[in-house]
């Protein structure tokens, strides 16, 4: 958590480089060209197959047969999003993975933050066993709560339901935030608490109006997480989601893939538009991403 | 007054919050939901299939029968568990080798070419490029790649090949011969995977002093040197992280080989969730069986864990 950052060293009166460090100031080598080069070309190469698909999303079947995948397209067709939108009910689709995502972003950052309390704060005993057993739930292969989860679903009444989901990913989310906010709990400033103590404040109220405002940097990283990875999830919500009505973007996707009948073109419009919700949290939470895969790395 | 729970634990395990005459016994109030949802939702499953590992079963309303060892028995025999867990390595190959070492590399062109010699702007358009596959469900990435890698001579990367080699492409990608479908499904986790370690390894320079840097570099320390010198050193722990994070992210692949091979051709791309998962929903199968599958990849999950933090904590003792 040491993170040096870089004071600008400036000297009064000499114009400094907007680069971080800005000192040493000589022509660029051969060298540094070569992996500036570098480095531009593996880019291309990593979005090349996205810029493919926007390159052909609006083709017509007859234009892309007779051009191919590379040509720039001849005509502005959106049958095909058409067809995977009214055909697939994406609308539908796109409200379950929001409802089931959302879910567990707040419902995993509960959670976690009830257990982490508990550890960091009031650090009761057989805390590391308890970390590991909350830990399991995300370390464990999904096949093997798939089967088991998907008969006790089922006599429940709860398949093709959200709630399934929601359920199962608020534990497993929930449980890497119990692991993250618990060591971040650990070195919960002890002053705060104890003059929230000294006011006579409950430790349920020292929770919510102590430890949870001062934290909330971290929770709503995490819920941004959590709000992700829940949506990209695939092998459970494939399991316990069945009814058309109930799936969510990755499976309407799979499932229209695995149907003979879809011709290329509305196949490459509808991953387009399956694409577009996760580009769109990128863009917006590009910065949280970034700060929070980070946070994770250092323990 | 609390004297006595407090006077047996030592100072660092008093709660932070001063108890004032309360029990701390009451912090377990605040598990009740954690643990009634882990009980349910974990653990319930791991010994459901622990328990059904050791039975015959082909689901419905047949009866489970006790079978004793016969599951694991027949699972050390089996070709298709043991070509599943080859497999992994290539998975481990594809997730954990490859993008740790171009993720590396990169992390050092962005961060300490580019970024510094360049411009800032520039390395973080790049770095939140090469993260980009990382946001995108795997199973659109796997529909994605499906297209990309489309066998016949009308797929994009086939077309690709043929407007740059001159002559016609047409590799058969996903269904083909020898080890190319299992090829494919690396492709796909190679592009999904490599900006992962890159965004860490980028944090983790930061915390390098730049002053380290520019004392080698007027000691006449070429950029490799450097690297090799100063940075290679300095991200281990990180390099430790994403080790771990991708190596179980490789044990549990599904989704890719589920959308672009359904395992095939001829179990050639199998890995130990796919076969978990048709063996517990194919109709009539033994759900024992698949639950035997099921158990050893969590024993393994296990076991890399526990060597991976050992293995970091003896790092950790040797440098302090």
């Amino acid at each position: 958590m040491t993170a040096v950052t870089p004071a600008p060293r400036s000297k009064p009166g000499r114009p400094l480089r907007r680069t971080a460090s800005g000192k040493i100031r000589r022509p660029h080598t051969f060298g540094e060209w070569c992996l500036l080069v570098l480095a531009i070309v593996l880019a291309v190469i990593v979005v090349f197959p996205l810029v493919m698909l926007l390159l052909n999303a609006f083709k017509s079947p007859q234009d892309y047969a007779t051009s191919g995948p590379l040509d720039f397209p001849r005509s502005f067709y959106t049958d095909g999003l058409v067809n995977f939108w009214v055909g697939k009910n994406f609308p539908r689709a796109l409200w379950n993975s929001i409802f089931i995502s959302g879910m567990v972003a707040v419902l995993g950052v509960v959670v976690a933050v009830l257990n982490a309390f508990a550890i960091g704060i009031g650090r009761v005993r057989g805390r590391t066993w308890i970390t590991l057993l909350f830990l399991m739930a995300n370390l464990l292969p999904q096949e093997m709560l798939v089967y088991p989860l998907f008969t006790m679903f089922d006599k429940a009444h709860l398949l093709s339901n959200p709630w399934s989901v929601i359920l199962t990913f608020t534990v497993i989310q929930g449980a890497f935030g119990t692991y993250l906010l618990a060591s971040l709990y650990g070195t919960f400033p002890k002053e705060i608490l104890e003059a929230a103590a000294i006011d006579g404040a409950s430790r349920w109220r020292t929770l919510r109006k102590v430890v949870v405002p001062v934290s909330r940097p971290t929770l709503s990283v995490l819920m941004v997480f959590f709000f992700i990875w829940t949506w990209n999830e695939f092998l459970l919500p494939l399991s316990f989601l069945n009814q058309p009505d109930s799936l969510t973007v990755p499976l309407v996707l799979e499932q229209l893939s695995g149907e003979r009948q879809t011709d290329v073109t509305t196949l490459i419009s509808a991953t387009l538009l399956s694409v577009i919700p996760t580009i769109v949290f990128f863009l917006i939470f590009q910065r949280t991403l970034t700060r929070g895969i980070t946070a994770g790395a250092v323990k | 007054m609390s004297a006595r729970t407090v006077r047996t634990r030592p100072p660092e395990d008093l709660p932070l919050i001063p108890s004032g005459g309360k029990k701390p016994l009451a912090y377990w109030l605040y598990f009740i939901p954690g643990i009634l949802l882990t009980l349910g939702i974990v653990v319930y499953p791991v010994v459901y299939n622990v328990w059904l590992s050791f039975h015959s079963w082909r689901g419905g309303f047949t009866i489970p029968e006790f079978v004793g060892l016969e599951n694991w028995g027949q699972l050390m025999g089996d070709s298709s568990f043991w070509m599943s867990f080859r497999n992994i390595i290539f998975m481990i190959i594809a997730m954990v080798i490859i993008p740790t070492l171009v993720g590396l590399v990169l992390a050092a062109i962005l961060f300490d070419v580019i970024g510094r010699r360049f411009s800032g702007r520039l390395a973080s358009f790049l770095r939140a490029t090469f993260y980009l596959p990382q946001v995108i469900p795997i199973a659109v990435a796997g529909v994605l790649f499906g297209w990309v890698l489309y066998p016949d001579k009308t797929g994009v990367l086939n077309q690709f090949l043929t407007w740059v080699t001159g002559s016609e492409v047409a590799i058969n990608w996903v269904g083909g011969e020898g080890r190319t479908a299992l090829f494919s499904v690396m492709l796909l986790m190679v592009w999904v995977q490599i900006g992962y370690p890159v965004v860490i390894f980028m944090a983790a320079l930061q915390r390098v002093d730049p002053e380290l840097y520019e004392a080698a570099e007027l000691d006449g320390a070429g950029w490799f040197r450097r690297f090799h010198a100063i940075t290679r050193p300095m991200i281990r722990p990180e390099v430790f992280v994403v080790a771990l994070t991708t190596t179980i992210a490789a044990l549990k692949v599904f989704g890719p080989v589920f959308i672009l091979t359904q395992g095939g051709p001829n179990k050639a791309t199998y890995v130990p969730s796919y076969y978990a998962y048709i063996q517990f929903f194919g109709n009539g199968t033994n759900k024992g069986y698949a639950a035997a599958i099921a158990t050893a990849v969590t024993i393994v999950v296990a076991v890399v864990a526990v060597l991976f933090l050992r293995a970091q904590r003896r790092a950790e003792q040797k440098e302090a």
